[in-house]
């Protein structure tokens, strides 16, 4: 059992969402970069759908009344132990009775801590993803408060392993390997994502066209797990026309009549009625998902067979890293 | 049937039947939604119909064959689509919302009432007359997009947007009418609530109403909502 000492703010219990349910309009949601939750997860031996905590900007503090195995992926929001920085990327071992201090975030935006066995919040909808604006799932369906209690799933054979291991009395003990950097995300600003063409990117006029790929964006502070408001060159329609409303995804750039884009994140609803200039490459949410408001994305144009290899490459990395991290933990 | 696909990101195609709402793109939509229900390919993770549009997330590790992943399930889909015709005259579930009109649940009655040259009790008798038509679930989970709403008692948005629009409010949005099912922002005028839920996340489906469904808005006193609502709770 883990215990919140005090709140970060906006911390939720995400996997890797809702699927199944949005033509009945139930947002898929899920962690906004899966790629570090996968990670985390791999790192404690969970199967990679399990829940892991989505920490933003500025981190909570954890009580530890069990002896856990954690590992932190993501963004750096400074995670201590006492007064030692707690590695990121690696397992972890933690003594129960020790408090685990997030600070804010140095790199990135949002950090994923997972531990073995799992969060054990109840499964609503097939997942354990906290949809906040209509209390769906996680703990009671909201961000963590002061005096909340997670129970951590069963109890791991990696666990009690571990435990067995430990030479000394440490109130922590981080594995001597962990993910290599070559493999990591480089969190730094500007982000440059990679971007098809939208449904409707031939209703935009040439220049906005043009301006869309060769200038820049800044994040803007209206940003949340439901979308990105971006501010960069305004960008306008040939001639006025209406869409109707039809289907959305993780990364869909929409263009309302103002001009300025919304990137649309883990949380966006199922449909929307705007016009959709490009959408985001499933690789490079991760990018998003680190960003944080006054950092800058720059797009840059790649087809949907291109798009498609990426993520394939992508996986093969994961399943590679998947069977060394195994071999490790064994 | 004649139909277009086109991707929406790496991940989804959009199967598009029509360019304006009707009710045939109505009717094809639900007849696509059908087949694929039916075939359940082991690929497709789910699918999302819209006014004119079924959109179909889809795995893309399944499929390790020629071609892209897109250009895969693009034929896997035109394969499925081959005996697909758009069914006529289904029948209609119909479903009736109760609605306890005006007062501290419908603070803008006054208004819509005012702005149609009508008295409130006309616009609650326009309102539960017509019946109307669920066209899609989308925007919010169990949010119907309805059709059908009586011009006498259309009524712009707010200027400015409330903060809160309760869960259960009853709204009208220029033409349009809806129910929100949870609490959200926004800028529709609230005639009344309803105490039944629109989103059932315990229950399968968890959407009271489903695209097609026909649906009557009738009125009902403080009491018979307190009652309804005791039963919900």
């Amino acid at each position: 059992m883990i215990s919140v000492t005090k709140p970060g703010l906006h911390d939720t219990v995400q996997d890797l969402g809702r699927y199944g349910y949005q033509k009945h309009g139930v947002v898929a949601g899920g962690a906004m970069d899966s790629f570090s939750h996968r990670i985390a997860n791999m790192l404690v031996g969970n199967d990679e759908t399990a829940a892991t905590l989505e920490i933003t900007l500025i981190g909570p503090s954890l009580l530890f009344e069990e002896d856990a195995v954690i590992a932190i992926g993501g963004g750096d929001l400074l995670p201590m132990m006492a007064d030692m920085l707690v590695p990121m990327w690696r397992p972890v071992f933690i003594r129960k009775g020790c408090e685990l201090r997030f600070g804010a975030a140095r790199t990135g935006c949002r950090a994923y801590l997972a531990v073995a066995g799992g969060f054990a919040v109840p499964v609503v909808l097939g997942s354990r993803s906290t949809y906040v604006k209509a209390g769906l799932g996680g703990v009671e369906g909201r961000a963590l408060k002061k005096g909340d209690v997670l129970h951590v799933g069963k109890e791991t054979s990696l666990v009690k392993k571990l435990k067995k291991r430990l030479p000394s009395k440490e109130p922590i003990y981080a594995a001597g390997w962990g993910i290599a950097e070559k493999h990591l995300p480089v969190l730094s600003t500007p982000y440059e994502i990679r971007v098809m063409q939208g449904k409707q990117y031939e209703w935009f006029d040439e220049e906005s066209k043009h301006r869309f790929w060769n200038e820049s964006f800044i994040v803007s502070s209206q940003s949340d797990r439901m979308g990105y408001r971006i501010n960069g060159p305004l960008l306008k329609l040939n001639e006025p026309r209406e869409l109707i409303s039809e289907a959305v995804t993780y990364g869909s750039i929409q263009i309302p009549s103002d001009g300025n884009p919304i990137v649309l994140a883990a949380d966006r609803q199922t449909t929307g009625g705007y016009p959709k200039i490009g959408q985001l490459s499933s690789v490079d949410f991760m990018k998003l998902a680190q960003a944080k408001a006054g950092d800058r994305l720059s797009f840059k144009e790649v087809t949907v067979e291109e798009s498609q290899r990426l993520f394939e490459k992508r996986e093969r990395d994961l399943k590679m890293l998947r069977a060394a991290i195994r071999v490790r933990l064994r | 049937m004649k139909y277009t696909l086109s991707p929406l990101g790496d991940q989804a195609v959009m199967i598009e039947v029509d360019t304006i709402i009707n009710p045939s793109a109505q009717r094809k939509v639900k007849a696509i939604v059908a087949r694929l229900d039916e075939v359940a390919p082991s690929w497709m993770v789910e699918c999302i119909p819209a006014y004119t549009t079924v959109t179909v997330v889809y795995a893309v590790r399944a499929f390790s064959g020629k071609g892209s992943p897109f250009e895969q399930v693009c034929q896997r889909i035109q394969e499925m689509l081959l005996c697909v015709n758009e069914v006529a005259g289904t029948e209609q579930r119909i479903v009736r919302i109760p609605v306890l009109y005006g007062g501290e649940f419908g603070p803008d009655l006054a208004f819509v009432a005012e702005h149609n040259g009508l008295t409130p009790d006309e616009v609650i008798a326009i309102h539960t007359l017509e019946s109307y038509t669920v066209h899609m679930i989308g925007f919010a989970p169990g949010f119907p997009f309805i059709g059908g709403m009586s011009e006498k008692i259309s009524t712009p948005r707010r200027e400015t947007p409330r903060l809160k629009i309760p869960a259960r409010s009853v709204g009208i949005a220029g033409m349009q009418t809806g129910v929100y099912p949870i609490e959200t922002p926004g800028g529709w005028q609230l005639i009344g609530r309803t105490p039944i839920e629109l989103f059932l996340p315990d229950e399968h489906p968890p959407s009271l109403l489903a695209p097609g469904d026909k649906i009557y808005f009738y009125e009902i006193t403080n009491e018979e909502y307190e009652d309804l609502r005791g039963d919900v709770e």
